[in-house]
């Protein structure tokens, strides 16, 4: 193990480490405990200037109450639920089938199209704008959240693909081998033996497509507008535009908004970390 | 093997040729979407930026001409080169990333936790970092102007409203999240480094410095690699840190391609859609060179497994 374990150091050393570890962690999410503190304070302290002094008075309750039944909100918070879960499905559904047959068989076009796939991944958003945007007002879905899941759902297929190829191509192949001297179907094959071991890939990547896309915001403000459709973080900037000088609704709110991601996350924690780093390790 | 004919000689055309059809079947759809959104468009862009075009009206063919409109754009030049700052200063993602995971790869009561929260920034998205962020700035009572306060020095106008800082700023709000990602590749790398090397290093004398560059940094390349790519990758989508915290400004000192682009392109003064898609397209030839190594290294290793 490196770096040395603690505990063959001396025990000034370990109490030492125990003690920073708190402090260095304080430093590093400082300004996230700048929020949490903004979000349970009156209003009157930011008006009397008084930002970083203990609150006067904790207004959590008012607060968060506000940002839950007068403001526009869980209005958006609604719509980044009907934009995320959709693609999260949809991804599932597509990347299990490509990237079964990218991981199964062999043909000529294979490496070809997995690396299409990847480098399509990569691209810069800017090159895909202005067609993408074209296409879903020429189909009718501009403004809509079904507009913005297809794009979401095409998108990521890239990386899923890659994600679940490579899970695949790590399962013992002999499976399938067996499989096929026994007769079964190619896509019983699909069904019965490789998607019930594709399970705990699944799970990890769709926690990370549930962050992915509820997390993006240029998409959002280039596909749809207003609080019918828009997602969460669109919502938070047009919340910043009427809110501007109103720090505890707006921590409060951002708190609000970045939560569903944060509680997955600490959920599926193992799941999540599996899916990020994919390939970190041989 | 499938079983050959003259056993069954009635079977049908499909189950003669399961093994061929079946892959072309299960890729059908998800290559039918990626190349309606992803594939084709990126030549589209390509094509619109020959043209001069509103988004609305009639096309009209220009050539190059917004290409040579670009050399001598002061805003896109300016934008050109603060992508190139995001590119370098990213990277520091890395080697901060790579030095919190030593700092955190111990056995203590609660590390568990303390890893969780350290990689806390990452989950969160991008808006709400940039909005924490420009509190964190705000020259009347954000703490990072306070703290500079306390030594004495002032930034004009605060960083954000500074044009020589304005960059640097956004940039440290971005490798605030992408340290955190780094650092947890590198936490699963540390995880699977040999021990056996690492004691085997230790009896040769080997410690500290020398047995973090020769023994733990090899071991960890392809976590490098990816922290690397993810980097990357990060650094030249910056757009929604720029959009919430500045937008573009002050005098467009922050803007990047992408955010140019986007500017460009939608315009409130109408829409500029050829000269945006040539903003596009030179972002796309920058990430190209990107891509290409990153396929090369993947075709590499692709190789080495078969």
């Amino acid at each position: 193990m490196f770096p040395t374990p603690i505990k063959k150091r001396t025990r000034g050393w370990q109490i030492g480490y125990q003690a920073m570890i708190p402090v260095v962690l304080i430093m590093w999410l400082l300004p996230l405990l700048a929020v949490m503190l903004f979000s349970i304070k009156p209003e009157a302290d930011f008006v009397a200037g008084d930002y970083w002094s203990l609150p006067s008075s904790l207004e959590g309750f008012k607060n968060y109450g506000k940002v839950f039944f007068e403001s526009d909100m869980p209005r958006y918070m609604w719509n980044s639920i009907r934009i995320t879960v959709p693609t999260v499905i949809g991804c599932m559904i597509l990347s299990s089938l490509t990237g079964f047959a990218l991981g199964v068989y062999k043909f000529k076009a294979n490496l070809w199209i997995f690396f299409m796939f990847i480098a399509g991944n990569f691209v810069p958003f800017q090159i895909l704008m202005i067609p993408v945007r074209d296409l879903t007002l020429d189909i009718g879905l501009y403004n809509t959240v079904t507009g913005l899941v297809l794009f979401h759902v095409a998108f990521q297929t890239g990386f899923c693909t890659l994600f679940m190829r490579n899970f695949i191509r790590a399962l013992p192949f002999e499976l399938i081998e067996a499989a096929r001297v026994e007769g079964i179907a190619e896509w019983r094959i699909f069904w019965y033996v490789v998607l019930p071991l594709m399970k705990p890939a699944l799970a990890a990547m769709a926690v990370l497509i549930f962050t992915f896309i509820w997390n993006d915001y240029f998409w959002a403000v280039v596909l749809t507008q207003g609080s019918e459709t828009q997602p969460v973080t669109a919502g938070i900037t047009s919340f910043n535009a009427q809110y501007r000088a109103a720090y505890h609704l707006m921590s409060a709110g951002s708190i609000v908004a970045a939560l569903p991601p944060v509680a997955m996350f600490f959920l599926m924690q193992k799941h999540f970390i599996a899916g990020l780093t994919l390939g970190a390790v041989k | 093997m499938p079983a050959s004919k003259y056993e069954q000689p009635k079977r049908s055309w499909y189950k003669r040729n399961e093994i061929a059809v079946t892959p072309i079947l299960f890729l059908l759809p998800g290559v039918f979407f990626f190349a309606v959104y992803v594939i084709y468009p990126v030549f589209q862009s390509f094509n619109i930026s020959l043209y001069k075009w509103d988004g609305l009206g009639e096309a009209e063919f220009i050539g190059l001409k917004n290409y040579q409109k670009l050399l001598e754009d002061r805003a896109f030049e300016t934008s050109l080169w603060n992508n190139l700052k995001w590119l370098v200063l990213y990277l520091l993602a890395i080697p901060m990333g790579l030095f919190i995971s030593l700092f955190l790869n111990q056995k203590v009561t609660g590390i568990r936790l303390y890893k969780s929260l350290f990689f806390f920034p990452f989950v969160i998205s991008q808006i709400v970092v940039g909005l924490v962020f420009s509190w964190f700035y705000d020259p009347t009572f954000g703490i990072f102007t306070k703290m500079l306060g306390l030594i004495g020095l002032e930034i004009k106008g605060g960083v954000l409203g500074n044009p020589t800082a304005v960059t640097y700023g956004i940039i440290a709000a971005g490798l605030w999240p992408q340290t955190a990602y780094c650092m947890i590749l590198y936490l699963t790398g540390l995880n699977s480094v040999d021990p056996e090397q690492v004691e085997a290093a230790r009896l040769d004398g080997a410690k500290g410095w020398k047995m973090l560059w020769y023994v733990i940094i090899p071991q960890l390349k392809p976590a490098t690699f990816i922290a690397f790519v993810v980097t990357i990758v990060g650094a030249l989508r910056s757009f929604d840190l720029i959009s919430i915290m500045t937008r573009g400004g002050p005098f467009g000192q922050s803007r990047v391609l992408s955010y140019y682009m986007f500017e460009k392109a939608l315009s409130e003064y109408g829409f500029r859609m050829g000269y945006g898609a040539a903003i596009a397209v030179v972002l796309f030839m920058i990430m190209l060179v990107f891509i290409a190594y990153f396929l090369w290294s993947m075709y590499q290793e692709e190789k080495g497994a078969h």
